[in-house]
């Protein structure tokens, strides 16, 4: 419980945080912006978890320990689209959207 | 009697079929013959050993002939109906291994000389062992099926030696012509042997022959328009034999089916294969006799009397000598099938089954042995007609000693063996229907007529120019002429009465000498005429041929029999049913499968946009279609 701020105002937060990452991983032509914005979208989810864990179960800590299981994930997952986007780069010289529509074929 | 060993007689010529057929490239044309003559040599030495086995030592068991069955069931219906693959050994079986094997073997030594420096030789020698296991096979089949797999196999490989001059275009629309008419009398076969599952229950032989069984027995208890349908379905299988048999009306294939090789001829269309008919007409011969009183059996007499007839009147005209024997051969399968038909069952009553028989045994020899004269004769001249022959008897002596026992043979001059057969037929058919008797006669008559019209034109008359000088053939070739003419001189001694009868018991038969006399007497009178209009090359036989006028026209175009056929099939069956339905097939049938197709294609074109290879495009749908879901998941749950 942080005094003063209730669960509400934190969950619009998250929201606006995780559209956000939506609208960017959409919109965004940058290979790496777009692993940015899922970063964005991760974050917003963790947050959700601490907060659900803080307000609806205080004596408990499986958030806690949930949201640093994410990070950790998440920090793999970046790993492994990063050495991604690096090999591709390597082929077609660019970290461009839209350049990786050949890989359809 | 331990009749396990009797499967190797078919298996030998199958594994010689396979070794030759699969290195038919590497093995050299010298070492199939010898392949194949060895191979078939142990299948006739086994016959052989079978043959006296069962008639002088073991099979008989009280006097009666007993029947010895060793089979395995191979697939199963029902309780009853099952069809079995197995061996089935009885007099008629054993006499057939043994005209089988002697037949084979001499076509195959005949053929080492005959087939000499061909480019298919050891294919040819393969296609001889598959023709030879397929006839063994169905000699001994034990049920209606098993002979049915064999009859198809044997109308195969029949196709593929009629063919063997693959090149030749002739050959090609004969194989194709004998493999289709006999592939359409064959549908009659199936039917009946459905017909004859569906209502006895069994396809078995041993239960469908029994005159004491439930079978014969019941023959009346189904009935359709008027005959029991046991009757029809003796009528559709006997069908099928008369296609193979080439009796009238489905004889066409028969006279085409000579552009085969000469050997091919004599094995196949001379000796075994076309016999098939008349053995399974035999082999069903209590349920022809019992049932419905011997209704199909005489339409057997009736259609054999027929076909000898009208055989024999066009083997005079023609001038192909190995079509002359064609014709000689559907009129003396004619003949067993007429015998057939008039024989009774019991005791001396079996006396035409006995001769048919009897006919079947002596015909494959001296048929067999005219057939590879003729090819001897036409491997000296190069040519099949008799205008190219004449005065080879200077040059040929063998060939031409060998002609003329087999020709007096069938000519019914006694002691020749078919003198012999010949008339145990003319007896069963005086004894049972005299107009029978007569055109048996009359036939009798026109074939020793015929036969020595073509061995004068080739031996006497006056000397052809040659391309070279005819010379005698070498030994392959003369050695079975020589051994098949032994077999036609002494063949009719053979007692067959005591052998093979109806009731299998046997009886004493004796000669009836005023038939003889009048049978030996008309087969001279035909001799002597063809004597005086052909053993001098003269123009009386022109004469005769301008007096009868339209009628020599027709014999000789053999009365318009393919033509009529050419008809029926081009003009009515492909214009009037073969079309529409060919319309119909393309026009509604493919259309609707083409428009499924098409449209299938149209659509998945007019969609296929959406798989751009964006993934910010798919991320965007993902996430519509989850902000929809939850908008519908949001509203359902608030009211």
């Amino acid at each position: 419980m942080i005094a003063g701020i209730s669960i509400y105002e934190i969950f619009t937060v998250t929201s606006i945080l995780f559209f956000i990452g939506i609208y960017g991983f959409i919109t965004r032509k940058n290979l790496i912006s777009v692993l940015i914005s899922i970063e964005l979208i991760l974050n917003a989810s963790v947050v959700n978890f601490v907060v659900i864990n803080k307000y609806l179960y205080p004596d408990m800590l499986q958030g806690v320990i949930f949201s640093i299981f994410i990070i950790a994930v998440a920090a793999a997952e970046t790993a492994l689209a990063v050495s991604i986007i690096i090999n591709l780069y390597r082929q077609i010289s660019s970290v461009e959207v839209k350049d990786t529509e050949i890989m359809k074929y | 009697m331990n009749i396990s060993y009797t499967i190797l007689i078919p298996l030998i010529p199958l594994a010689v079929f396979l070794l030759l057929g699969i290195n038919s490239k590497k093995i050299k044309p010298a070492i199939s013959g010898y392949i194949g003559v060895l191979g078939l040599t142990i299948s006739t030495v086994l016959s052989f050993y079978t043959a006296y086995q069962y008639f002088f030592v073991q099979g008989k068991v009280d006097g009666v002939y007993q029947t010895f069955v060793n089979k395995s069931v191979w697939m199963n219906f029902t309780e009853t109906l099952h069809i079995d693959m197995g061996v089935l050994i009885d007099p008629i079986s054993v006499m057939m291994l043994v005209v089988v094997s002697i037949v084979s073997l001499m076509v195959h030594i005949y053929s080492r000389g005959y087939m000499k420096g061909d480019d298919g030789y050891t294919r040819f020698f393969s296609f001889l062992s598959l023709f030879t296991f397929s006839m063994y096979g169905l000699v001994l089949a034990t049920n209606l099926f098993q002979i049915y797999i064999f009859w198809e196999l044997v109308g195969v490989s029949s196709f593929l030696l009629i063919g063997y001059y693959y090149t030749k275009p002739s050959a090609v629309s004969a194989a194709k012509k004998a493999f289709i008419v006999t592939r359409f009398a064959d549908l009659g076969f199936l039917i009946g042997i459905l017909i004859m599952g569906y209502f006895t229950g069994t396809y078995d032989f041993e239960t469908l022959n029994n005159p004491e069984g439930s079978v014969i027995l019941n023959w009346a208890a189904t009935s359709f328009m008027g005959l029991s349908v046991i009757t029809w379905a003796l009528i559709l299988i006997f069908i099928g034999g008369a296609g193979k048999s080439a009796m009238f009306p489905l004889h066409i294939w028969l006279p085409d089916a000579m552009e085969g090789p000469t050997p091919v001829s004599a094995l196949i269309h001379a000796a075994t294969m076309v016999v098939a008919g008349v053995f399974l007409v035999a082999r069903l011969f209590p349920m022809f006799y019992f049932v419905e009183n011997g209704f199909a059996l005489n339409v057997v007499a009736y259609v054999g009397a027929f076909s000898a007839l009208f055989a024999a009147i066009i083997a005079i005209t023609q001038t192909d000598i190995k079509r002359v024997l064609a014709f000689s051969t559907m009129s003396q399968l004619g003949y067993m099938m007429l015998a057939l038909g008039v024989s009774g069952y019991d005791g001396h009553e079996g006396v035409g089954y006995m001769a048919s028989m009897f006919h079947l045994f002596t015909h494959a020899m001296f048929k067999a042995l005219l057939f590879l004269g003729a090819g001897s004769v036409i491997h000296a001249v190069h040519s099949n007609y008799l205008k190219d022959m004449g005065g080879l008897r200077k040059y040929m002596p063998i060939t031409n000693i060998t002609f003329l026992i087999a020709a007096l043979a069938i000519a019914g001059v006694p002691p020749f063996a078919g003198f012999w057969s010949k008339d145990e037929i003319l007896v069963a058919a005086f004894e049972h229907n005299k107009l029978i008797y007569y055109i048996g006669v009359f036939v009798a008559g026109l074939t020793a007529f015929y036969m020595f019209r073509i061995y004068f034109g080739i031996f006497w008359g006056k000397e052809k120019t040659y391309e070279h000088k005819p010379h005698e053939s070498p030994l392959s070739m003369t050695f079975p002429l020589m051994v098949l003419a032994l077999l036609s001189i002494v063949g009719g001694f053979i007692p067959f009465s005591e052998f093979i009868t109806p009731d299998k018991l046997g009886f004493e038969a004796h000669l009836n000498y005023p038939l003889a006399a009048i049978a030996t007497g008309v087969g001279l009178l035909g001799i002597i005429l063809a004597w005086v209009f052909y053993k001098k090359e003269n123009s009386l036989s022109d004469k005769y041929a301008t007096a009868f006028g339209p009628f020599y026209k027709w014999t000789s175009d053999k009365f318009y029999f393919d033509e009529i056929y050419l008809f029926v099939t081009k003009k009515i069956l492909f214009n009037g049913i073969s079309r529409p339905f060919a319309w119909f097939d393309r026009n509604v049938v493919d259309a609707t499968m083409n428009l499924i197709g098409n449209s299938t294609v149209k659509t998945s074109k007019s969609i296929k946009g959406l798989q751009s290879g964006k993934f910010q495009d798919y991320a965007f749908s993902f996430v519509m279609g989850a902000v929809i879901i939850a908008i519908v998941f949001i509203y359902l749950w608030t009211n």
